[in-house]
Formats: C-alpha cells, sequence, structure tokens
C-alpha cells in the first residue's frame, strides 16, 4: 500500500518536473530560484485549502463552500480592519469564523444526515450572499486597509513570504496529525470502512463534522491571507476555486470514494496547477487552452486512479490465494 | 390582431395621457446589470434612481444574477417577463445568449434597450455605448503613451477572451496605434476579471517583457490587480498601469503613484440616461436609425445605422481630482 502511494505520488513529480523543465526550455527564468519561490507562493492559498479538502473527502465527504467561506471570513477581515481591531485579533477572529462556517456544514451532514454536496452547495450561495448583505456589494480597496494587515503575507522571512511559511507549516501540522494521531486515523477510518470504524469506537458523524470545522478553519485563514495579499475584497472574491481545490486533491491521488489520500500528494497536486496557472501567462499559450489543460489533467488522474484502484484488488486471505 | 392590440393600447396610453398625471400609473423599468455586487453598476443603479425622481412616475428594478452569466441573466429576464414590467435596460453578458429571451419580452410589449454592454439587434431597441468606442479605444493608449515621452513596450490585461466591451476597445485601439510612434503592442492577455488570475497574468507579462512601460487594463479587476503587481514587483515609477477603472477602488494605486492617471465615463450619468431612454422609448419614441431621443441633463442621443448611441466622452482621473470623486462611485 505504502509502496503504490510513494509510486503515485513518484509519479506526479516526475510530471510536475517534466513539465517545469519543458516551460523552462520556453522561458528560462521560470526556473530562477527566484521565480520559483514566487510559484510557491502563488500556490500555498491553494496549498492549505487543499490540506482541508483532502481530509473531508477521506471521510467521504465533500465541501464546496471553501471559497465562498474564504470570501466571507476575508471580507469580515478586512471589515474588522478598517474598524480599527489590531491585526493578531483580526487574524483569529478570521479562523474562529471560517471553524464556526465548517462548523455548520457539520452539524449539518452529522445530525441531520443530509448529503455534505447539497449541504455545501446550500452553504457556498448564502456565505456569498452574507457578504453582499453585509457590504451592499460594495468592495473593499488598497487604501482601506490599513499598511500592517497588507503587509503581514508579504513580509519575507528567510528568503520566503510569510503567505508561504504558513502553508509550510501547515504541510507540517497535517503530516504529523494525519499519521500519528488517532483523530488524524479516525478520518481514514470513516472514509475507508464506516462500518468497521463504528465497530472500533469511532464515531463517523462526529468525524465528519470535525473535519469539516478543520477544512472551514483554514478557509478563514487562508480568507484573511488572500484579501491581505490581493488587497482587495468584494463579494467575487476566489469565485469558481472549490473547485482548484477539489481538482488539487483529486490530481494528488486523494480518492472521492474516501479512505485514500496523503499531505506529499494534496500538496503535489495543487502545484501541479500551481506550475500551470503560473506558467501559462509566460509561455504565450492562448487563453482558451488554459482551462482545457486543467480539465484535462484531471481526467488523467482520475482515470490514472480507477485503473490503479482496479490492480489493487483486495486480498482478504493471502494465504488462502496462495493456495488457490 | 397585433395592430388592433398595438392601437387599442396606443389609444389607452393617449386617454391615460390625456386624463393627466393624477391617473397615469406608475412605470416600472428594470435595470439588469451584468452581476450585482459590482460598484460600477451600484453606481449606474444610483443614476437610474435619479432619473426616477427626476421622471416622478417610475419604479426602478435594480437587479441581475449573483455572478456574471449568460444563464443568470436569462433566469432574471423570465422573471421580469412573468412580472409584467415595462422596459427592460440591460447589460449583457453575452451579446448573443441573451437574445431569444429579451426577443419574448419585446413580443409581450416591453420596451427593451442594452446599454454598457450590447445585445444583438434582434434582441433590443436600441444600444447605448458609455462613449464611443473609437473614443475608448484612443483614450486608453493615449492614457499610456503620454507618459512614455521616450517610447517603450505597452501589454493589455483584459477580461475574459470573449468580453464583448474590452474586445472592441482593444480592436479600436490597435487601430490608432499609428498615431503614436515608439510605443509598440507586445501582448494581450486575459485575467478573466478574477483578481488572482489577473494578478498573475500581470506577473507574467512584467517577467516576459524586460522593457514593459505600461498596462493596460480596460477592466475595473485587472487594473487594480496589475497595480498591485506592480507595486509588489517594486517597479512603480517603471511600469505604469493605467486603463479603465473606478475612483473609489483605484484611489490607492494612484496615491502610490502605480497608476499615474486612468480613465471611466461617469457610471451615474450612464444608469440616468439608459433610464432616461427606456422610459421615453416606452412612452413612444420612435428608434430608427437617425432618431433622435432626449435622455435629460445627458443631452440627445442619436441612434445611428445599427441602432447604437454614445453617450458621451470618457473622463481622465488622476491625482488631481481622484480625491474628490472616490467618495462618489
Amino acid at each position: 500500500m505504502m509502496g503504490f502511494l510513494r509510486s503515485r505520488e513518484g509519479l506526479l513529480l516526475g510530471v510536475i518536473l517534466a513539465l517545469t523543465a519543458l516551460i523552462s526550455f520556453r522561458f528560462p527564468a521560470f526556473i530562477a530560484p527566484a521565480n520559483l519561490a514566487n510559484v510557491f507562493n502563488d500556490t500555498s492559498p491553494l496549498i492549505i485549502l487543499a490540506l482541508g479538502q483532502m481530509i473531508v473527502i477521506l471521510t467521504k465527504c465533500i465541501d464546496l463552500s471553501v471559497a465562498a467561506n474564504l470570501a466571507l471570513t476575508g471580507m469580515v477581515a478586512a471589515l474588522l480592519n478598517g474598524a480599527g481591531v489590531p491585526l493578531p485579533l483580526v487574524i483569529f477572529a478570521a479562523i474562529a469564523l471560517g471553524a464556526a462556517l465548517g462548523l455548520i456544514n457539520g452539524l449539518l451532514v452529522w445530525t441531520l444526515q443530509i448529503p455534505p454536496i447539497v449541504v455545501t452547495l446550500g452553504t457556498m450561495t448564502i456565505f456569498r450572499g452574507l457578504i453582499f448583505l453585509m457590504t451592499d456589494g460594495k468592495w473593499i480597496n488598497a487604501h482601506e486597509m490599513t499598511d500592517g494587515f497588507k503587509a503581514l503575507p508579504r513580509a519575507v522571512f528567510l528568503g520566503l513570504p510569510v503567505m508561504a511559511w504558513t502553508a509550510i507549516a501547515c504541510l507540517g501540522i497535517f503530516a504529523v496529525l494525519l499519521s500519528r494521531t488517532a483523530l488524524g486515523r479516525s478520518f481514514y477510518a470513516v472514509g475507508g470502512n464506516p462500518h468497521a470504524a463504528v465497530y472500533t469506537g469511532i464515531d463517523v458523524g462526529r468525524t465528519q463534522c470535525v473535519a469539516f470545522v478543520i477544512s472551514g478553519a483554514l478557509a478563514g485563514l487562508v480568507g484573511y491571507l488572500w484579501v491581505a495579499r490581493y488587497a482587495v475584497a468584494y463579494v467575487d472574491v476566489a469565485g469558481g476555486f472549490e473547485l482548484s481545490v477539489v481538482a488539487a486533491c483529486v490530481i494528488g491521488g486523494v480518492s472521492i470514494a474516501g479512505g485514500t489520500g496523503s499531505v506529499m500528494g494534496a500538496l503535489l497536486g495543487a502545484l501541479f496547477l500551481g506550475v500551470i496557472n503560473n506558467a501559462l501567462p509566460v509561455v504565450g499559450i492562448s487563453p482558451f487552452w488554459q482551462l482545457a489543460i486543467s480539465g484535462l489533467a484531471i481526467i488523467l488522474a482520475v482515470a490514472f486512479n480507477a485503473q490503479q484502484g482496479r490492480r489493487k484488488g483486495r486480498i482478504i486471505l493471502r494465504a488462502a490465494e496462495v493456495r488457490a | 390582431m397585433s395592430i388592433l392590440k398595438k392601437a387599442l393600447t396606443t389609444a389607452a396610453l393617449a386617454s391615460i395621457l390625456l386624463a393627466g398625471a393624477a391617473q397615469a400609473e406608475t412605470k416600472r423599468i428594470a435595470l439588469v446589470v451584468k452581476a450585482l455586487g459590482i460598484g460600477f453598476f451600484e453606481a449606474a443603479n444610483k443614476g437610474a434612481q435619479e432619473a426616477a425622481k427626476e421622471l416622478g412616475d417610475v419604479e426602478i428594478i435594480y437587479t441581475g444574477p449573483t455572478d456574471t452569466t449568460a444563464e443568470g441573466q436569462i433566469e432574471v429576464i423570465n422573471a421580469l417577463i412573468a412580472q409584467g414590467v415595462d422596459a427592460i435596460a440591460i447589460s449583457a453578458n453575452d451579446p448573443d445568449a441573451v437574445a431569444p429571451a429579451l426577443q419574448k419580452a419585446m413580443e409581450r410589449g416591453i420596451t427593451v434597450i442594452s446599454w454598457d454592454s450590447g445585445v444583438a439587434p434582434a434582441g433590443r431597441q436600441m444600444h447605448l455605448n458609455p462613449s464611443s468606442s473609437a473614443l475608448i479605444g484612443n483614450t486608453i493608449i493615449k492614457l499610456a503613451a503620454d507618459n512614455m515621452p521616450d517610447g517603450g513596450d505597452v501589454a493589455v490585461l483584459s477580461a475574459t477572451s470573449t468580453s464583448t466591451n474590452q474586445n472592441i476597445w482593444i480592436e479600436e485601439m490597435t487601430k490608432v496605434m499609428g498615431n503614436y510612434p515608439g510605443v509598440n503592442l507586445v501582448a494581450t492577455v486575459y485575467g478573466d476579471d478574477l483578481a488572482d488570475k489577473s494578478y498573475r497574468e500581470a506577473q507574467g507579462l512584467i517577467a516576459s517583457y524586460p522593457n514593459l512601460k505600461a498596462i493596460i487594463a480596460p477592466t475595473t479587476v485587472g487594473i487594480l490587480a496589475a497595480s498591485q503587481a506592480v507595486t509588489d514587483a517594486g517597479l512603480i515609477g517603471k511600469i505604469n498601469v493605467t486603463g479603465l477603472g473606478l475612483p473609489s477602488e483605484m484611489a490607492g494605486a494612484v496615491e502610490s503613484g502605480a497608476t499615474i492617471s486612468f480613465a471611466i465615463w461617469n457610471p451615474i450619468d450612464l444608469g440616468y440616461a439608459a433610464t432616461m431612454l427606456a422610459y421615453n422609448i416606452n412612452a413612444g419614441a420612435a428608434t430608427a436609425p437617425g432618431s433622435v431621443i432626449p435622455m435629460g441633463r445627458m443631452g440627445n442621443a442619436t441612434l445611428d445605422e445599427k441602432g447604437e448611441a454614445a453617450m458621451s466622452d470618457p473622463f481622465t482621473y488622476d491625482k488631481s481630482n481622484i480625491e474628490e470623486f472616490k467618495s462618489i462611485f
């Protein structure tokens, strides 16, 4: 099992490296360390959200409201900043609000047993609607934000901006959470085999709810980072970004059926999209092709997943198989 | 049947008019925008309300989809037909996709005009351009050229590759490039009116063209994202971001110097003029080529052979007047 995961991720890493080499052939400055750092920094929001989305998908759910959650918490962060609230408190409030919005999703899935795709499709629209109600559709622009608010994600520390370090910190935390804690293992158990999970004493609904809360909290964190980085907050911020997040997970080998996925996979899936997004503007490929290329990558990844899944099979008694 | 109906309606209308204002019914004019929550359209609504107040017997229904899709607008149009509004003034997300729904509205006797972003001629009675496309195309390149006395490279950061407006303006811009010797257009890229994609495309332009002197973004999301990208790259003073933007959104960029000047018509005037035109056409003004239709304080609109009219010249904003306008729209 671990070998299969490693080979899949190895393959994806190989594809990303080949892609980067191909791009640098056409545009040599792309592989300059400063530019690669820039690509990683630009992909950071996607990486953070893909981690949150991954644990939700691990538990057989899906969170389509992440981008709307991001937009709402980002707007609230910008409004709080405008009201003179100190920055640490603004960031804390953004994460707390994001978690609370995730909790709404989680409770609806847990207690009312509504399919997650329906719940999050609904809350996605509600969250965007709330932004409109709060602001009357007005934008919050660069000159209405304090310099400190805008500077934090850009502040360079040991060669990388704070936004990139945030993604690295999240990667570290998730690597430990998923492999070394009971909660982390229960995400896999709930998605891998819900019935067996119940017999081992895991509350499936509660675990799914926790996954939504974590995904929501990360969306809240990215909400602040996003709004501060692009120095603008409005209703349509990150419109359609939830699909990129799900795509990053799928490309990274997270199985939509639940129970399969890794931190490395989510990271590589996000980086794959990040490299494409950042490379297409500089290599001069027609914009008509950009969406098609992302779409093709997703289909190839899913086809690859299906292929792998079929070959894997399920051997319950290895000894019996050998005898037969 | 339809002639009889028209005659009856006309007779009814005439009798109402004769009976005086006291009995006149309130006209309901729907202002359909590309999407709710865009500052530009909120400002247009302000102008429409102003026109309604001036006319007295008009109620404005300000509506639109929550994202910029033609499908969303078609739903909105169908709902308005069901409500039986008197007139629809629309800024379309797609010139052709919304035309059949608008034709249905016209068959039901609803006055249909398009403004800002046009509808195919079959789907409306007239189209009000905020300015003439040729003037806008010339203005955006002039804004860039004026600040580069030695010439150099410029690039365009547009909205989506299918945006009606932007494509026409860029086309008009390239037609007059010859009047600005030394200014080379090196690329046209599309940010899809998304802040993150526009930012990335602007970064791509900066990386790909080391001699870039100006980025022209004829879209509010694009100009803001490009200003931010230039600011973050530490290239203020080297690359000037210009194009079309809203004063309230661009105040920061003008202050920092990332944008020296930019242009926009007054959306308040546009909403006002569209409402006046819808009202007057609904009241019987002709919409044949060459017709002149009054639009209140904005003067008169003269229709050309395609049923289009221009409102006024775009207006340039810079350090000298941004403070005054940033609180208006």
